[in-house]
């Protein structure tokens, strides 16, 4: 039973980090229709500005026990900095290639990260061993059912993740921008006939993808604490499991990727909690592949039937 | 077209087969010209080995073993990436899977027939003569090449596994499962126990134990070094010449009108999904055989980083920067890339950065790579460069 509780709420927990990262891959994909590898970089380069931001706030003010807003300032932070550098790619490297052939772009895309993860090991940036990020929420167990215990750090967690997708639910589907944005999904060209400033909606969806790629990376850091260096291959494998977790709800899906990225956080948990722990990278593709075979529309997704 | 038709005749009947070679004098020679780029392939092999290692010196002659086996994968890469259009990022998952299977075949025969894992090769693997038989060959040499080419064919039935469900779909998800693939491979090596050091251990745990018994995180140390320039340069010059036969032969046809557009080549009685397959798993049998050469070179220690995304990364580069298609063009994108760090001590720490940034620049200026899909020896490439007002043709579209 303990285990149980235990694994159902890390897979939550974990689940609602993959759905935030997922998103992104999401959005970007349902527009531009390539998978944007630069993305998990983002990710990355959110964790590591929410550690500099923090680490340079509570030196500034002379602070060891940081108040509850602290946190909020360096996601605010991390956010608007991962936005302005999603932002600029796209500018420099992505918008220059707009129908070019779907190759180059996802080889651009390589590119990009290739250099987001080679410029953050330089030493004047971020360096290349893992550092630890300031304790920026007190250690209080808010609720325990037997051996599980529920913490103010998992809830803050779970909570900053789930009103961030609310956030993006209400602007997807309730505003004019998601209306242009779900427009310039559905046919760029058609969109474009219809007066709606295509280039300006991409930008923005890079930027909104970016800002919540931060949000994940910062609530990454805060639930692991050790950030490792750019270039691990851990980060690569956390971007791999959230675009699967996109692919898996059906890429291109809002309300998909929020669902596969549960799935994919709860197959996980579970997996390493009752199978094998060392193994639990596995199992992840082996859901991709399967659904790949079985439904590769993903979940909430439409086929679609290529026409000429 | 000739080839086909005289294989088909053999098969069915010897009788007719005689008949049709006497009647058509055509068939014969046209044996003779396939064979001749082999023969010629293993004497410039043969004559690396004997000559050129000796004016190179040892450093030089390790550097071109690195480079060659760096054509072998680049060019692999190429069939897939540049020939199809289709985009493997974990072709280093290839690299290390044949790469732990040629190990493992060597080291346990070894160990378990011979009593050592120590190398028994000739002058062919680059070492003094160890056994009696004849002039030139050690028994290391015989089952080197058995080895690699059980490497090449475990590497490709796995490809033929990773392929099937996602070349189904379009092509970026082929990107996102090989690059899972490398990692699996990556953790599944991991978990391997130590290597087993002692012909009496090996013959305890049996089959399945020396299959498991792959060194684990710690790298599959102690395997016969038999990777030499003559075993390079052959595997080399067969991997290009096999690209060059596929992308000049219909299938390479095919594989093109795919990578230009994928519903037309359907509508035109290609099976686009078949064509994809087998390009992949081509590429996944040479990835495997340049493994082997890999796990074999001396000061090589084969671990779970070679089977890692920044190994498959450092491929991508060379195919994508010799151009996409280009066979000669990515044997010289692997030369420079393998040398270039070689020379730039100093920049070693940009050097990731600047080939990042010549990614991204090469997309956005010269969006098929240096040579696009023509060769060296194409003539309409040297015009097309030296008679700039006319290079639309190749350059800029």
């Amino acid at each position: 039973m303990d285990q149980l509780l235990q694994t159902l709420k890390d897979g939550v927990t974990l689940g609602s980090l993959y759905a935030l990262i997922a998103l992104g891959y999401t959005m970007v994909y349902g527009i531009l229709k390539f998978i944007n590898f630069a993305h998990s970089d983002i990710v990355v380069l959110g964790a590591w500005l929410s550690l500099t931001i923090a680490a340079k706030l509570l030196a500034l003010m002379g602070i060891v026990d940081p108040p509850a807003w602290m946190g909020a300032v360096v996601l605010v932070g991390a956010m608007v900095a991962c936005g302005a550098v999603g932002f600029t790619i796209e500018r420099l490297a992505y918008k220059p290639l707009r129908g070019a052939p779907r190759l180059n772009v996802l080889i651009t895309a390589i590119g990009v990260s290739l250099l987001l993860q080679n410029t953050g090991q330089l030493s004047a940036l971020f360096g290349t061993s893992p550092r630890r990020i300031p304790d920026l929420l007190p250690d209080t167990t808010l609720l325990s059912i037997g051996q599980v215990q529920l913490k103010l750090l998992d809830v803050v967690g779970a909570g900053t993740a789930i009103a961030l997708m609310v956030a993006l639910e209400w602007l997807v589907f309730h505003t004019k921008i998601g209306r242009a944005m779900r427009a310039t999904s559905h046919n760029v060209n058609v969109a474009a006939l219809m007066g709606i400033p295509v280039n300006r909606i991409i930008s923005f969806t890079f930027v909104l993808g970016s800002m919540l790629a931060a949000a994940g990376g910062f609530l990454w850091a805060l639930k692991y604490q050790t950030i490792k260096q750019t270039a691990d291959s851990s980060w690569v494998l956390l971007g791999l499991k959230a675009f699967v977790a996109a692919v898996v709800g059906g890429i291109g899906n809002v309300r998909g990727a929020m669902l596969g990225g549960l799935a994919i956080g709860m197959i996980e948990q579970f997996g390493a909690a009752y199978l094998s722990s060392s193994m639990k990278d596995v199992y992840v593709f082996t859901i991709l592949i399967l659904v790949l075979l079985v439904r590769p529309s993903g979940l909430l997704g439409k086929a679609t039937i290529e026409k000429v | 077209m000739n080839g086909r038709a005289w294989k088909n005749m053999a098969s069915s009947d010897a009788n007719l087969l005689s008949l049709i070679t006497a009647s058509r004098p055509g068939a014969a020679p046209t044996l003779l010209r396939s064979a001749l780029p082999v023969v010629v392939i293993v004497a410039l092999a043969v004559m690396a080995q004997v000559v050129l290692k000796g004016l190179l010196g040892g450093y030089y002659a390790d550097l071109a073993i690195t480079i060659g086996v760096n054509i072998v994968l680049a060019v692999s890469l190429t069939i897939v990436n540049g020939f199809t259009g289709q985009f493997s990022m974990g072709h280093a998952g290839f690299l290390a899977v044949g790469g732990y299977v040629s190990g493992a075949v060597t080291y346990y025969f070894s160990l378990t027939q011979w009593g050592s894992a120590a190398a028994a090769g000739g002058r062919l693997s680059g070492m003094p003569l160890s056994t009696e038989g004849l002039a030139w060959l050690g028994a290391g040499d015989v089952l080197f090449p058995v080895a690699l080419l059980i490497g090449g064919l475990v590497s490709a039935l796995l490809g033929l596994a990773v392929g099937l469900p996602s070349l189904r779909l379009r092509g970026d998800y082929l990107a996102i499962v090989t690059l899972g693939f490398g990692e699996i491979i990556r953790v599944v090596i991991q978990q391997s126990g130590p290597a087993l050091k002692t012909p009496e251990a090996a013959e305890q745990a049996g089959v399945l134990g020396m299959a498991t018994g792959l060194g684990g995180a710690l790298g599959f140390g102690g395997l016969p070094k038999y990777t030499s320039l003559f075993w390079v340069v052959l595997f080399a010059g067969l991997t290009m010449l096999v690209a060059y036969r596929i992308k000049t032969s219909t299938s390479g046809r095919a594989m093109l009108s795919v990578r230009e557009d994928e519903i037309a080549a359907e509508a035109m009685g290609v099976n686009t999904t078949r064509t994809k397959v087998w390009a992949f798993v081509i590429a996944a049998f040479f990835a495997g055989i340049a493994g082997g050469l890999y796990a074999h070179k001396l000061g090589v220690a084969l671990g779970p980083v070679d089977a890692g995304f920044q190994r498959s990364f450092d491929i991508i580069i060379m195919v994508v920067l010799g151009g996409l298609g280009s066979i000669s063009g990515a044997a010289l994108a692997a030369v420079v890339v393998t040398m270039l760090p070689e020379y730039l001590r100093a920049v070693a720490d940009y050097r990731m950065i600047i080939f990042a940034l010549a990614l991204i620049l090469m997309m956005i200026l010269r969006p098929k790579g240096l040579l696009g899909v023509r060769e060296v020896w194409d003539a309409d490439l040297w015009r097309g460069l030296f008679r700039r007002g006319k290079s639309a043709k190749g350059g800029g579209k």
